[in-house]
C-alpha cells in the first residue's frame, strides 16, 4: 500500500461496475462545446449498440446546442481513452472495447461551437 | 504567622496551565499514549523547541471569549428585531450565503473535530493546547456563522438544512472531501493542511471575499461575525506559522515530506476556492474586488514573500502555483457557467449578470471576459428571453480528488478542456488537472473509495433514479423555491414586494423557466 497508515490498510474501489446494476458509466467529451461544462457523465447498459447510444442518449444531451442538431455523430472523429476509435453503429459497448468509466471524445470540425469561444 | 499568597506572573502561569498540566508517563509506553506521532515519517527530537504561537491560559481564553460573544449575540438580536435582511443591497446577495452556510460552515465543524482529534495526537503539550484552543473556536465559528444566518432563513429559500446537504448534495463534496482528506491523514499533515495552508497561506482568500462582501452589501450580521472571529482567526494564523517552522527546523528529513503536503494541500485550497472565485465575481451586487485581484495580491504577492522566507529550510513554492496563477483571470466564469447550468439542482439561484456587472468584468479581466465569457452570457441571456433558459440536462464527470466537475481549462488554452485519465488495478479514473491526478497517484486507497455524487446518483444509493427526485428527497432541495433561475423565484418576488417595486418586465412576473 502506499498510503502511509498506522496499520495495514487496504480500501475497495467504490464504483466498480459491479456497483452500477448492470449498467456501466461512460464519459463523453465534445471539445469546443463548453456549452455543457464538463464532459458528460452517463450510464449505458454493455449491451447497447453504438448507433442506438447516439440517437438515444448523446442527440439528446446535446440537444440544447445549435450544433447539435448539425452533427453526424457517427462519421466524426473519436477517441477512447485516448486513442484513435472508429465506431460501428451496430457493435455493442462491449463489443466496442467500450468499458466501464471508459472515456470518448467526439471532434466535429467544421462545429466548433458558438461566438468563436468554443462555446 | 499568615501566609501569603502571591498571584502568579504571566510567564509562571502559562507554564503551570499548560507544560505542566503534562508529565512524563512511568508505566506506559510514550508510543502507546501517542500512537499517530510517528506513522508519517515525521522526526520530532526536541518537542521543547515548541514556541507557543500565543500565550493564552484557558481562564484568560473563557474570559475574552464570553465578552465577545455577548457583544456578538446582542447585535443578532438587533439585527433580527429591526429586520436587518431588508438593508442588504439586493436579494441575489444572499446566495453567497445560501453557499457559505452549506459550503463553509460546516467545515468549521469538521475542523473543530479535527482539532479536538489531533490535540490529543501530539506529545508536545504546547501544541495540544493550540489544537485544544482552535478547536473551541472552530466550533464558535461553526455556531456563530449559524447564528449569524439563522435571521436570513426566515425571509429567503435554500437556508432550511445545510448540514444534511452538505453531506449529500454534488457540489458540496467539493469542501466536504477537503476536509475528509484532512481529518483522516495523519495530525501533522493535518495540521500542514489546515492552519498552514488554509488557515495562513489561503486564509484571507475566503474571509475578505465573504466578510468584506458581506460589508459591501449591508449584511451587518456577517460582518458582525467577521470581526469576532478576527481575534480567533490571527490566533490560528500564528498557530499555522509555527507548526511549519517547528516541523522543518526538527529534522531535515522533514523537509520532503512537508513539502510534498504543501503542494498537496495548496492545490486542493486552490480548487476549493474556485467556488469563491465565482462567489467573489458573480454573487455579489456591490463588488469588493475582482477575484483575479484578490488572487494577485493575497497569494501571489503573500504567498510570494511567504515562500521566500521558507526558502531557507529548503521548501520551494507549491507545485502547479503556475497553473492556479494563470487560472485566475478564468476560474470564476468557468464556475459560474457550471452552475448557471446546474442550477435545477442547487439550493441556491443563478442568473445572467447585468450589463453592469459585465462591463466591470470587461474592465478586470481585459485579456478573457469579452473573448470568452461575455459570449455566453449574452447568448444565454437571449435563450432566457425565448422562453429557453439552459439547464444541462445530463450529469458532469467529477474529478477523482477535487471532485469539481472537469470543467478547468488547459493553460494557455481556454476553449480545451483539461482532462486527465489513469488506471488503477484495473479501474478507470479521471482528473481536472496534472496535479489531482498526482495527488492521486501517491495515495490511489484514499480516493478510490471516494463517495463520488454522481455515481452515487447512478449507483442507485440517492434515492432516486431520476434528477428531480434525487433533488427534493434526498438533497431536500425545495423545487421551485430553492432551486432555478433567480429571476422569478419566490426570493425574487419577496425582494420586490419588500421594496415595493415593480418588475422590470413581464419576464419577471411569469414562472422561472422551468427545467
Amino acid at each position: 500500500m502506499s498510503v502511509n497508515a498506522i496499520s495495514e490498510y487496504k480500501a475497495e474501489h467504490r464504483d466498480r461496475v459491479e456497483n452500477f446494476h448492470g449498467m456501466q458509466v461512460l464519459f463523453v467529451y465534445w471539445p469546443h462545446h463548453l456549452m455543457f461544462c464538463s464532459p458528460f457523465a452517463l450510464m449505458v447498459s454493455p449491451d447497447m449498440t453504438f448507433g442506438d447510444f447516439l440517437e438515444q442518449v448523446l442527440k439528446p444531451a446535446v440537444a440544447s446546442h445549435p450544433d447539435g442538431a448539425k452533427a453526424d455523430f457517427l462519421n466524426a472523429e473519436w477517441q477512447l481513452n485516448g486513442d484513435a476509435f472508429t465506431p460501428e453503429a451496430s457493435a455493442t459497448m462491449t463489443e466496442s472495447g467500450i468499458d466501464h468509466k471508459s472515456m470518448l471524445t467526439v471532434t466535429t470540425p467544421g462545429l466548433d461551437g458558438l461566438s468563436g469561444a468554443g462555446f | 504567622m499568615a501566609v501569603k499568597y502571591k498571584k502568579l506572573n504571566l510567564k509562571d502561569k502559562y507554564q503551570y496551565l499548560t507544560r505542566d498540566m503534562g508529565w512524563e508517563p512511568t508505566y506506559q509506553s510514550k508510543k502507546d499514549i501517542f500512537p499517530e506521532e510517528d506513522f508519517e515519517g515525521i522526526k520530532i527530537t526536541d518537542w521543547s523547541q515548541w514556541e507557543d504561537p500565543f500565550r493564552l491560559t484557558m481562564d484568560s481564553y473563557w474570559k475574552y471569549q464570553a465578552e465577545k460573544e455577548k457583544k456578538l449575540y446582542a447585535i443578532f438580536d438587533a439585527f433580527a428585531q429591526n429586520n436587518g435582511h431588508q438593508n442588504i443591497s439586493d436579494a441575489r446577495y444572499v446566495n453567497a450565503l445560501k453557499l457559505f452556510l452549506t459550503g463553509i460552515s460546516p467545515l468549521e465543524y469538521a475542523a473543530f473535530q479535527g482539532y479536538a482529534k489531533v490535540g490529543r495526537q501530539f506529545s508536545g503539550a504546547g501544541a495540544r493546547t493550540a489544537c485544544q484552543m482552535q478547536a473551541i473556536d472552530e466550533l464558535r465559528h461553526s455556531q456563530t456563522q449559524q447564528h449569524a444566518m439563522s435571521h436570513y432563513n426566515k425571509h429567503f429559500n435554500g437556508l432550511h438544512d445545510p448540514s444534511h446537504m452538505h453531506d449529500r448534495v454534488w457540489f458540496l463534496s467539493v469542501p466536504k472531501s477537503f476536509f475528509d482528506d484532512a481529518r483522516s491523514a495523519g495530525p501533522f499533515e493535518f495540521l500542514t493542511a489546515i492552519s498552514f495552508s488554509f488557515e495562513y497561506v489561503l486564509t484571507n482568500l475566503v474571509f475578505v471575499p465573504f466578510m468584506s462582501g458581506a460589508a459591501y452589501n449591508g449584511d451587518m450580521a456577517t460582518v458582525t461575525f467577521g470581526f469576532s472571529a478576527q481575534s480567533d482567526e490571527a490566533r490560528h494564523m500564528t498557530l499555522g506559522l509555527e507548526v511549519i517552522k517547528f516541523i522543518l527546523e526538527q529534522h531535515e528529513d522533514n523537509v520532503p515530506i512537508v513539502q510534498r503536503w504543501i503542494d498537496k494541500w495548496f492545490w486542493r485550497g486552490f480548487r476549493l476556492l474556485s467556488l469563491v472565485s465565482m462567489m467573489m465575481d458573480y454573487m455579489l451586487p456591490n463588488k469588493v474586488m475582482s477575484w483575479a485581484e484578490a488572487w494577485e495580491v493575497y497569494y501571489e504577492q503573500s504567498g510570494g514573500a511567504l515562500f521566500k522566507d521558507l526558502e531557507r529550510y529548503g521548501i520551494r513554492p507549491p507545485k502547479y502555483q503556475d497553473v492556479a496563477n494563470e487560472a485566475k483571470n478564468h476560474i470564476s466564469h468557468q464556475l459560474w457557467s457550471t452552475f448557471y447550468q446546474y442550477s435545477q439542482a442547487t439550493n441556491f439561484h443563478t442568473w445572467i449578470p447585468e450589463q453592469e456587472e459585465m462591463d466591470w468584468m470587461s474592465e478586470k479581466y481585459p485579456d478573457t471576459f469579452d473573448k470568452y465569457y461575455r459570449p455566453r452570457y449574452e447568448y444565454l441571456a437571449k435563450e432566457h428571453a425565448a422562453g429557453r433558459r439552459f439547464y444541462n440536462n445530463t450529469l458532469p464527470q467529477l474529478c477523482q480528488v477535487c471532485q469539481v466537475p472537469v470543467l478547468f481549462t488547459e493553460v494557455g488554452d481556454p476553449t480545451m478542456l483539461s482532462h486527465r485519465q489513469t488506471v488503477y488495478e484495473g479501474e478507470r479514473y479521471h482528473f481536472c488537472s496534472d496535479a489531482c491526478c498526482e495527488i492521486f497517484g501517491h495515495e490511489p486507497e484514499k480516493y478510490i473509495q471516494a463517495w463520488m455524487p454522481v455515481h452515487q446518483i447512478y449507483q442507485g444509493n440517492c434515492g432516486g433514479s431520476d434528477l428531480e427526485t434525487v433533488v427534493s428527497n434526498y438533497y431536500h432541495i425545495n423545487i421551485g423555491e430553492d432551486n432555478l433561475e433567480y429571476v422569478g423565484s419566490p426570493d425574487h418576488k419577496r425582494w420586490l414586494d419588500l421594496k415595493g417595486l415593480k418588475p422590470l418586465d413581464s419576464k419577471s412576473e411569469s414562472d422561472q423557466d422551468a427545467v
